[in-house]
């Protein structure tokens, strides 16, 4: 067995990695196909709904007329305080955890504790958000509650791609900074935050993205069934977009004859958070390009 | 004597990287630190100006002493020291700034204001690092663009412009081409009017070139330490004659 593959051997080879490739390709090709294939069912079954009435009016006739503008507003409301809250508490974390924190027994704890949180099911936010933020500190069903129970519930999104973007700066920036004694903190603020700035970006658009669509975790805690009054502060409710939806789609009264309205809905829910997407990735790209290293 | 090390241990954990060294630094001079890869000179160029504290797990014992007091003391302020102590590292790792803002970063936040002083403070540290020429009418431009030469030049100026009294270079010609490489040499022998420089390099030419001492370390002990004339036509130790007439390293 020594030397240069036989013939056959290395046609198997290519074999292998054609098949290989051939299995990664179609898998992209079926995630590809899967959203299109949702937009195109949206717009096909939406479109109709979406006029500039539908965009700017209440909700009439028990939720079988008019329009949504009541749960854009309050999407947008929910959404927004969201990222206030979880952002700065994020990238604290984020920096803590890797610019000043020992490695150890600690940090080990805690990251896991961040990563389960990640995986506990939105309704249980839902949950604590009704048990803390609604009962126990009594603010009700409002927008301040809500946007607190889903700003913990894309916390850990936010940290781990903090995280990933402080590591991704290159040490020999900190080191460049720190030997010119300059303090850490100053080191960080002024050097590796904004090389982290593109990363950390990305992890404020996946939190938009999961924050806007979320359901369970504003159910409860902030979500009006209907109201025609817009929101005067953080304490009172407001509609919601995908509660909305929800509404529209197993509570109401009429549900086959809302459900152009429901698809429309969801189709401006949809382009919402894409919208939101494609401004911070265009945000991103520019970021990147100023500081190339 | 600017600089002092006595009986200098240094761990990375449970690994003992120097055994007792003991050396003094003289100032305004170049002095050059040698020996074969994994020796230690990198580490004890770091514990100088305390750039071994962002290492987990490192223990320093004895004392290194700068102009008398020992910068390991409890008291003693890193930043402070790293002000005075300035260092260039093997790479050449300018900030991703314009080149202006690569030499007035560090300034600023020391509290320097002024405008007409900033300039005045970029041209002047430019200047002394000899790129001056070169970048007088790029300073907006990234560092980024430019070579690796002018790169290192210009972390050269950014010390520089700290106004330290002591500069620490690990291989700063190392990643260069020959002729930035003489560019740096002729630099170092012009700095050191104003300032001591401590310089790690494997170019025993370069060595012998530009520094008016020499440290010669083996296995993480210092073997042999002279003005660099007697370390390169007669040293006292046999390890020393081998490295340097190339037998091992
Ligand atoms: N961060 C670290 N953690 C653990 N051990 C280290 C670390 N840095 C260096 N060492 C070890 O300490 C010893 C001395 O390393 P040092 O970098 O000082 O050597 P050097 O003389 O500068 O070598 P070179 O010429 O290759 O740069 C080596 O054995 C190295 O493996
Ligand atoms: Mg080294």
């Amino acid at each position: 067995m020594n030397g240069q593959p036989t013939h056959s051997l290395m046609k198997w080879r290519y074999i292998k990695q054609g098949v290989f490739f051939g299995v990664v390709r179609f898998a992209a090709l079926i995630i590809t196909l899967a959203l299109l294939g949702i937009i195109v069912f949206l717009l096909a079954h939406g479109w109709r709904a979406i006029t500039w009435d539908f965009l700017t009016l209440s909700p009439m006739d028990s939720m079988t007329k008019g329009g949504i503008m009541p749960a854009i507003v309050g999407t947008f409301y929910l959404t927004v305080g969201a990222i206030i809250v979880a952002l700065p508490l994020g990238v604290v974390s984020a920096i803590y955890l890797t610019e000043y924190a020992k490695q150890g027994l600690f940090i080990r704890i805690i990251r896991v504790g961040v990563n389960c949180l990640a995986g506990v099911p939105s309704v249980v936010f839902g949950l604590f958000g009704l048990g803390f933020f609604v009962v126990f500190l009594k603010f009700g069903s409002s927008i301040l509650a809500g946007a607190l129970t889903l700003g913990f519930l894309i916390l850990p999104t936010i940290i781990g791609a903090a995280e990933e973007a402080l590591k991704a700066v290159p040490q020999t920036f900190r080191e460049a900074s720190l030997a010119l004694g300059v303090s850490k903190w100053r080191t960080i603020s002024r050097i590796v935050l904004p090389s982290a700035l593109p990363g950390i970006l990305t992890g404020a658009i996946l939190g938009v993205g999961r924050a806007a669509g979320e359901t369970a975790p504003i159910m409860f805690t902030a979500a009006a069934f209907f109201t025609s009054v817009l929101p005067r502060s953080v304490f009172d409710e407001v509609m919601a977009l995908p509660y909305h939806i929800y509404v529209l789609a197993t509570a109401g009264t009429h549900i086959e004859q809302t459900r152009p309205l429901q698809y429309g809905t969801a189709l401006v829910l949809i382009a919402l958070v894409l919208g939101v997407d494609l401004v911070a990735i265009v945000l991103r790209s520019m970021v990147r390009r100023k500081k190339r290293w | 004597m600017i600089i002092q090390t006595k009986n200098v241990d240094f761990f990375y954990g449970a690994f003992r990287a120097l055994t007792d060294v003991t050396l003094d630094f003289k100032k305004n001079r170049v002095t050059a630190l040698i020996g074969p890869s994994g020796c230690g000179k990198s580490t004890l160029l770091r514990l100088l100006n305390r750039m071994n504290d962002l290492i987990d797990g490192t223990r320093v014992e004895g004392e290194i002493l700068f102009e008398g007091q020992n910068i390991y003391a409890p008291n003693a302020d890193p930043v402070e020291i790293r002000q005075r102590i300035g260092m260039v590292f093997q790479k050449p790792n300018p900030f991703p700034k314009s080149i202006f803002n690569n030499i007035t970063y560090a300034p600023k936040l020391a509290g320097i204001r002024d405008r007409g002083e900033i300039e005045a403070l970029v041209e002047e540290s430019l200047k002394r690092a000899v790129l001056w020429d070169e970048v007088k009418d790029i300073l907006t431009k990234s560092a980024m663009t430019l070579s690796g030469g002018q790169q290192q030049r210009l972390c050269i100026a950014r010390a520089l412009a700290m106004k330290p009294d002591v500069i620490l270079m690990d291989e700063p010609t190392s990643a260069l081409d020959p002729i930035s490489t003489a560019k740096i040499e002729e630099l170092i022998d012009t700095l050191k009017k104003h300032y001591t420089i401590i310089i790690v390099t494997h170019n025993m030419q370069q060595a012998a070139r530009i520094s008016e001492y020499t440290g010669f370390f083996y296995m993480g002990k210092l073997i042999e330490f002279n003005v660099t004339e007697k370390i390169f036509t007669n040293p006292d130790a046999k390890q020393t004659e081998d490295y340097i007439t190339g037998r091992f390293g």
